[in-house]
């Protein structure tokens, strides 16, 4: 059994987990203009942006020449779930602890700099830090030489549903063996190029209010915002954390992984497959579920789908249904992670969080969706899904250490 | 002939292309100091030797680099250099 | 769940190798692949020699708008995948779909794109600030590379677990120890896995460049790789992919397959040491290895062959040299260990799954292909590194190894199953 013992949170609406759950509850939103530089022309000028992290508060000065943006949001965000976990690395073998990140578009920032430092003076201006600044594997190997660890560890990217596949790596590597796993994602891509190579996925909402932008499941829904962040979680066999006395928020339960089929087919979508999936891997029924912390895309299309496959799983109104995520935008890979926080302190709290800036939701989607203001009640069980681009589809059981197998 | 480095100008060129304006900064003389200890590895090191030649025209061969120790002897190689 | 896995199909383009047949032959032969840059005008960069493969993606299969869309690394990828398929002589619409998954490594993905498409957004490099009217439909695509095996997911038809692996040059041996990770917990009954990367653009030769990493043998392209020996001096920069098709023992079985190899074992550790140092005792790479035999239920002595990372750096020769004495022990000195980088070069996040590739034709021609260039070997480096010549040899056990940036260090152990000592 896997149990989640520390939380890192580096979000739009917040750093660190009290700020970003206070923020998540009373509707603060991390939604904001793109002013990092002159977006004239730019198709999308709103995006979720942490704008109070200073790096150099948090790292050595060593590491700053060497990295991109995600990867200090990271390795902080891995800092800070560490030492809430209580988690004394050097009381721990090496090789029983690891890691495991998902990011999806690597150093991006770094990496256009050197680009432009190729074209524009040569390459002998390139970095000797570029090699291992832009690739998608950085994040875990900083934070497996910042934390010493040395166990089964990777690096997996699925676009926005790498935050659930990478706990699902962690908990897999737990099951062979390994005591601790530090595992979630990170992702930033902000600079000029990155900012606009978002918009080129087509699903980016064009609207310019910032409170009605990203507004998923909602009639008017028109796309989604992009947000930077990180949500590293500290991921520990129950033993393990049982034997150094250490606080658990909840079991990851169940997770499960699926693939729609290719554009044009006929068969159906494979999110609803990865929810029951997730369900039967957690030994449960979906009448055990008391959240559903939803993907959420923001488009009318995508919504109808993710809707009517929980009704299909559910009934109609069958479960509260909720997306916080339309405070942050999507966070990529830190995307699912974040909610899998939601969903443990949804846990902790009895409360389960509104979904901001969606109003009316179309009669046929079927969703008790939490609008307006956080729902009292007592959460046992939450079901996290996301999708990733393309066609991936993950699902993550989060339960209760007192429902907990 | 071009004016030879002070310990404070390599020093200053190490942060800027390795980092340290932290607690663990160089500070005083580091000419005695080794690398290793001020946290500063080979790839520190490359990168400050690609800035001595792309800024100020000293050209300070791999193995040379390789083999420094400290600032200090770092720094007598440069000046060697600029001085020839 | 208790279930073996085993590779019945392949799909390899490699430098100056399309596909299977090809590829051992050059291998067999000793032959190398590398030569003086052809894509760009290498002259102004201080490594100037690569492995280029020679790749007609029309000629290939691919249509014009998958040759639009998709990347260089990600073309390789699919057109291996579909040999992979073939090869296994699996018929795809036995298969349920929800069981069928994909697992593909990469390390810089689409980096040739990327490239192309900065030069045209940025004006050649002169704007910071993009012009948003030359943005390409499918920059989102080489942005975010999940999109490889994506694609390889639409061409077989998989609608099971899939992921991208990539952690930097152990992508294409973690990608494939994902695969058969899979298949044995029962999330999956057929995986598509492997790994693909086309690194020569001008950035990526810059940043190894920087760091001093690839040879600067750039007068003799052909000499220029040359893993353990004492006058070797970095990489040669190389692209190529694998795919292969990875399926539960009984199965093939039952199909009447032809096996490969089972994959026995397979473990990864990190140095936590160094971005892209490595210390010279090997410890990392040598409990990766242990761990891997022990799970194949193997001690050292059943080892027969050892496909080494090789890469041809100083540092990587002797840390993986020390790797293989601590974990075989003094029969590290009786087992053959070669590099094929010293033919087909370095392709980053692909070679682990190029090499795999390798290691499953050394068990099916009981040949062990020889590490070309090798003269005189680091007097540290003190193995059997099979120098020139392929060397007939009985391999039934396999351990190929990866070792990256970010300290990855990885151990796959391949085995002949029993009975299964001819081809069909």
């Amino acid at each position: 059994m896997t149990v989640i013992t520390g939380l890192g949170i580096i979000a739009p609406n917040g750093l660190g987990t009290e700020r970003y759950w206070d923020a998540t509850l009373s509707g603060r939103s991390g939604i904001g203009e793109l002013d990092r530089f002159d977006t004239t022309g730019y198709p999308s000028r709103l995006a979720g942006l942490v704008r109070d992290f200073d790096a150099a508060q948090y790292l050595p000065g060593r590491l700053l020449p060497q990295t991109d943006i995600c990867t200090r949001l990271a390795l902080t965000a891995a800092g800070w779930a560490i030492e809430d976990a209580g988690l004394d690395t050097a009381a721990v073998r090496d090789y029983d602890m690891s890691v495991v990140t998902a990011n999806a578009s690597g150093g991006f920032e770094f990496t256009h700099r050197e680009f432009r430092k190729l074209w524009t003076r040569g390459p002998e201006h390139v970095s000797v830090y570029e090699s291992f600044a832009w690739f998608y594997a950085v994040n875990t190997g900083q934070i497996s030489i910042r934390h010493g660890m040395r166990g089964p560890s990777c690096a997996l990217v699925t676009e926005q549903a790498g935050g659930l596949d990478a706990l699902g790596q962690a908990r897999r590597t737990i099951r062979a063996g390994t005591r601790v796993v530090v595992g979630g994602g990170a992702d930033s891509a902000f600079d000029p190029w990155g900012a606009l190579s978002q918009t080129a996925g087509g699903r980016v909402s064009a609207d310019p209010d910032p409170a009605t932008a990203y507004r998923p499941f909602d009639t008017r829904a028109a796309g989604y915002l992009p947000g930077e962040g990180s949500a590293i979680l500290v991921l520990e066999a129950t033993e393990s954390a049982r034997a150094r006395g250490a606080r658990a928020y909840g079991e990851l339960a169940g997770y499960a992984a699926t693939f729609d089929p290719a554009p044009g087919s006929d068969r159906p979508p494979g999110l609803g497959r990865a929810a029951s999936l997730a369900l039967a891997d957690a030994g449960i029924t979906p009448a055990e579920v008391d959240v559903v912390f939803a993907d959420a895309a923001g488009l009318p299309e995508l919504d109808r789908s993710e809707a009517l496959a929980l009704r299909e799983l559910f009934g109609a109104g069958g479960v509260p249904v909720t997306a916080p995520k339309s405070l942050t935008g999507r966070v990529f890979s830190g995307g699912g992670t974040l909610d899998v926080v939601c969903a443990l302190m949804s846990i902790r709290d009895g409360v389960i969080p509104p979904t901001f800036g969606t109003r009316s939701v179309p009669a046929e989607y079927g969703l008790d969706l939490v609008l307006g203001t956080a729902r009292q009640t007592r959460v046992d069980t939450a079901l996290v899904l996301a999708r990733g681009r393309w066609g991936f589809n993950a699902a993550v059981v989060i339960r209760s250490v007192e429902k907990g197998s | 002939m071009s004016r030879t480095m002070t310990i404070d100008e390599l020093r200053d060129l190490l942060v800027e292309c390795a980092g340290g304006d932290d607690a663990a900064a160089p500070a005083g003389d580091i000419s005695n100091v080794p690398f290793e200890d001020l946290g500063y590895d080979s790839l520190a090191l490359i990168e400050t030797a690609t800035r001595l030649k792309l800024e100020r025209g000293v050209v300070v061969p791999d193995e040379v680099i390789a083999q420094a120790r400290t600032a200090g002897e770092l720094l007598a190689e440069i000046n060697e250099r600029i001085a020839a | 769940m208790n279930r073996r896995v085993v590779i019945t199909g392949m799909g390899v383009r490699a430098p100056r190798a399309r596909g299977r047949d090809a590829f051992w032959e050059l291998l067999s032969a000793g032959r190398t692949a590398t030569r003086r840059i052809s894509f760009f005008d290498p002259s102004p960069y201080r490594s100037q020699v690569a492995a280029e493969v020679d790749f007609d993606a029309a000629a290939e299969g691919l249509r014009p708008a998958e040759i639009r869309r998709m990347d260089r690394a990600t073309q390789f990828a699919v057109v291996c995948a579909r040999d992979a398929v073939a090869d296994s002589g699996l018929d795809l619409a036995t298969v349920d779909p929800h069981r069928m998954g994909v697992s593909l490594g990469s390390a810089v993905a689409a980096a040739t794109s990327l490239e192309r498409e900065y030069l045209v957004l940025s004006d050649s490099g002169r704007r910071w600030v993009m012009s948003p009217d030359q943005l390409s439909p499918h920059m989102f695509d080489y942005m975010i590379p999940s999109v490889m095996p994506a694609e390889i997911a639409w061409t077989v038809g998989a609608e099971g677990p899939v992921a991208m692996v990539s952690d930097g040059c152990t992508s294409g041996l973690d990608s494939v120890g994902h695969a058969v990770a899979l298949i044995r917990e029962g999330s999956a009954d057929v995986m598509l896995a492997g790994a693909s990367d086309t690194p020569i653009t001008p950035i990526v030769v810059a940043c190894f460049d920087a760091i001093k990493a690839t040879t600067t043998y750039n007068d003799d392209p052909a000499h220029a790789s040359r893993p353990f020996d004492a006058t070797r001096n970095g990489f040669v920069l190389a692209e190529g992919a694998a795919v292969f098709l990875l399926e539960e023992l009984d199965a093939a079985r039952r199909r009447g397959a032809r096996i490969y190899a089972e994959v026995g074992g397979f473990a990864n550790r990190c140095n936590a040491y160094h971005m892209t140092g490595l210390k010279a005792d090997g410890r990392e790479m040598a409990e990766a290895i242990r761990a891997a035999l022990d799970e194949a239920r193997l001690d050292a002595t059943a080892v027969d062959y050892v496909n080494a990372h090789g890469s041809g750096t100083k540092q990587n020769d002797r840390h993986e040299t020390a790797a293989f004495r601590r974990s075989l022990g003094d029969h590290a000195y009786q087992t053959p260990v070669s590099s094929i980088k010293s033919m087909v070069g370095h392709s980053l996040g692909a070679i682990g799954s190029v090499e795999i590739a390798a290691s499953l034709l050394a068990i099916e021609h009981q040949t062990v292909p020889p590490t070309a260039n090798l003269e005189v070997a680091d007097p540290e480096c003190d193995l059997d590194y099979v120098p020139k010549q392929a060397r007939e040899h009985r391999i039934d056990t396999v351990v190929t190894v990866g070792s990256g940036f970010g300290g990855f260090q990885s151990a796959m152990v391949l085995t002949r199953p029993r009975g299964q000592g001819e081809r069909p």
